[in-house]
């Protein structure tokens, strides 16, 4: 829905300016910001201390995600090349990689790679006498962000191909043919116009992920979601922790939503 | 002399389409050959399998002495043969002179700023070096395909393959490009063209050729075949592309 709209405006021929930069979904982020600061400044207590206590939190989640996100592009194009391979091998593995992720819950994956995985390298250190591995200890953020990876990257596979398979055949057979590699076809000729293609999903797939993120909270890792967990615990008032910590996620995936629209136009309009 | 293309028995299989059996071409240096025949009999693919775009899987082609078998070889291949398709191709992303271009800083590392000069006279003999800062979807089907064509001859092939050029192009716009064409054939181009626009095989061709079913059912100078065919496959689809 958010992208038809823009769709329209950018139809419409605005092309710079103010009303290019912010149409009127901006004014709902911008309104759940200010019903934020009402709150904050009317009844400080408990909002203001929920913000305070929070606040943290709110870095937790964005450093989490993004960095989840930069590994998530560059893992789920080298998976999605696999997926399109003609070489059996790699575009076994990618496959098999592809259906395995997407059949299970991104929260059971967090708690194998918070809770298991490093039992499994202290079964194997212990087998092999290895030290470091036998006294291994997972760290929060580091599983978090490869449990985000992992999963996100089996997604994003899928957006790349769709993305590459959108553009015709014609563009690599062009490209080939003036005697172009698979590597250079790709970097100079089909990505950069793929990219176009797959910019709107490819958005979604961040706007997704900063919500998944909140998963992470089960495995130790002091997001928004958790932090508001723990604020709860110690005051006991569910309705305004909870509505706090979700207008906070609101700021931030409507905030995307609009960078995203914002780039999406930027790349086409450069021609 | 060697002929510059030596293609010798391929045979090629889509699944269970047989459509290559077993053809054999020489062509030399400086021959326009010119490919003609009914929807479905072969020319684009015994085409594509000179360049190897498509796979082969029986029989031999040499490509000025390079035979078509490792990878390497093929791309050494890809940069002698240029190609021109039925639609054009041109990259829609990139301005026109940067379609001529880009080949040639990636692929045979020319410097940008010689592969400009060299793109802007390749412009020039195609007739629209006014529309090199222009991108391809806003040029006419006839610009695009002349901007094709420069774009294969930025890569200096000694060979070059058209595979129905004019065919998706509107009936006006058809003479420009195959004006570029017989300038190319009178410059000693080597050429194979996939086509039915007789004017042009009369005027640039050496030889013309008819497949049907996978096979080179005739092989004659376009006056003769077109005139005088002796082989009854060859007058039926003649009578019918010449009513
Ligand atoms: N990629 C492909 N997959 C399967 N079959 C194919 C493929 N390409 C071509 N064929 C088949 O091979 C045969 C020869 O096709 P080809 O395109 O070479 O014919 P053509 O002479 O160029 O025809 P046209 O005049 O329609 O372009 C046809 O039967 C066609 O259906
Ligand atoms: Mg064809």
């Amino acid at each position: 829905m958010v992208n038809s709209k823009n769709e329209n405006n950018s139809k419409n021929g605005e092309k710079k300016g103010y009303s290019f930069f912010f149409d009127r979904w901006w004014l709902l982020l911008f309104g759940v910001l200010a019903i934020i600061v009402l709150l904050v400044i009317f009844k400080p207590d408990p909002f203001r201390r929920i913000i305070i206590f929070v606040y943290d939190g709110i870095w937790v989640t964005i450093f989490t995600t993004v960095v989840s996100f930069v590994l998530v592009l560059i893992f789920g194009l080298a998976a999605g090349l696999g997926r399109i391979s003609k070489n059996i091998i790699l575009n076994g593995m990618a496959t098999i990689y592809v259906e395995l992720v997407r059949g299970i819950p991104l929260l059971v994956q967090l708690m194998f790679w918070y809770f298991a995985f490093p039992s499994v390298i202290q079964e194997v250190g212990n087998a092999f006498a290895i030290s470091s591995f036998a006294t291994y200890r997972a760290n929060p953020f580091l599983m978090a962000i490869l449990g985000l990876t992992f999963c996100y990257s089996a997604y994003m596979s899928e957006v790349y191909r769709a993305g590459i398979q959108s553009i015709s055949k014609g563009q690599m057979e062009a490209a080939r043919s003036l005697g172009m590699n698979y590597f250079q076809s790709m970097r100079f000729i089909i990505l950069p116009q793929a990219i176009r293609v797959i910019l709107p999903p490819v958005g979604n797939e961040f706007i997704t992920l900063l919500k998944d993120s909140s998963l992470v909270s089960v495995v130790a890792v002091a997001d928004i979601t958790r932090r508001g967990r723990e604020f709860m615990a110690a005051n006991f008032i569910p309705i305004q922790t909870w509505v706090m910590v979700a207008l906070l996620y609101l700021v931030l995936t409507l905030f995307s939503a609009r960078i995203v629209t914002w780039i999406e136009r930027k790349t086409k309009l450069e021609r | 002399m060697e002929p510059i293309i030596h293609i010798n028995q391929i045979h090629k299989y889509f699944g269970h389409v047989h459509a290559l059996r077993g053809v054999s071409l020489d062509i030399y240096k400086g021959e326009v050959v010119v490919v003609i025949g009914p929807s479905g009999s072969g020319k684009s693919t015994l085409l594509r399998c000179i360049n190897r775009l498509e796979e082969f899987d029986q029989g031999q082609i040499v490509v000025d002495g390079i035979t078509l078998d490792s990878a390497e070889n093929i791309n050494a291949v890809r940069t002698e043969v240029g190609m021109v398709f039925q639609q054009f191709n041109l990259f829609p992303h990139l301005s026109v002179l940067e379609n001529v271009t880009l080949a040639q800083t990636v692929v045979r590392k020319r410097n940008p700023a010689e592969a400009k000069i060299i793109g802007m006279q390749l412009l020039e003999k195609v007739g629209i070096p006014e529309k090199a800062q222009v991108y391809p979807l806003q040029l006419s089907g006839g610009q695009q395909q002349r901007v094709a064509i420069a774009r294969a001859l930025a890569m200096n092939p000694k060979i070059m393959l058209f595979d129905e050029p004019t065919s998706a192009l509107d009936p006006e716009m058809i003479q420009e490009v195959l004006d570029v064409m017989l300038a190319l054939a009178r410059e000693g181009m080597t050429m194979v063209v996939v086509s039915h626009e007789m004017g042009f095989a009369r005027a640039a061709a050496n030889r013309a050729i008819l497949m049907d079913e996978g096979q080179i059912i005739e092989e004659a100078p376009p006056n003769v075949l077109f005139t005088n065919p002796t082989n009854e496959r060859t007058k039926l689809f003649l009578s019918k592309v010449l009513l």
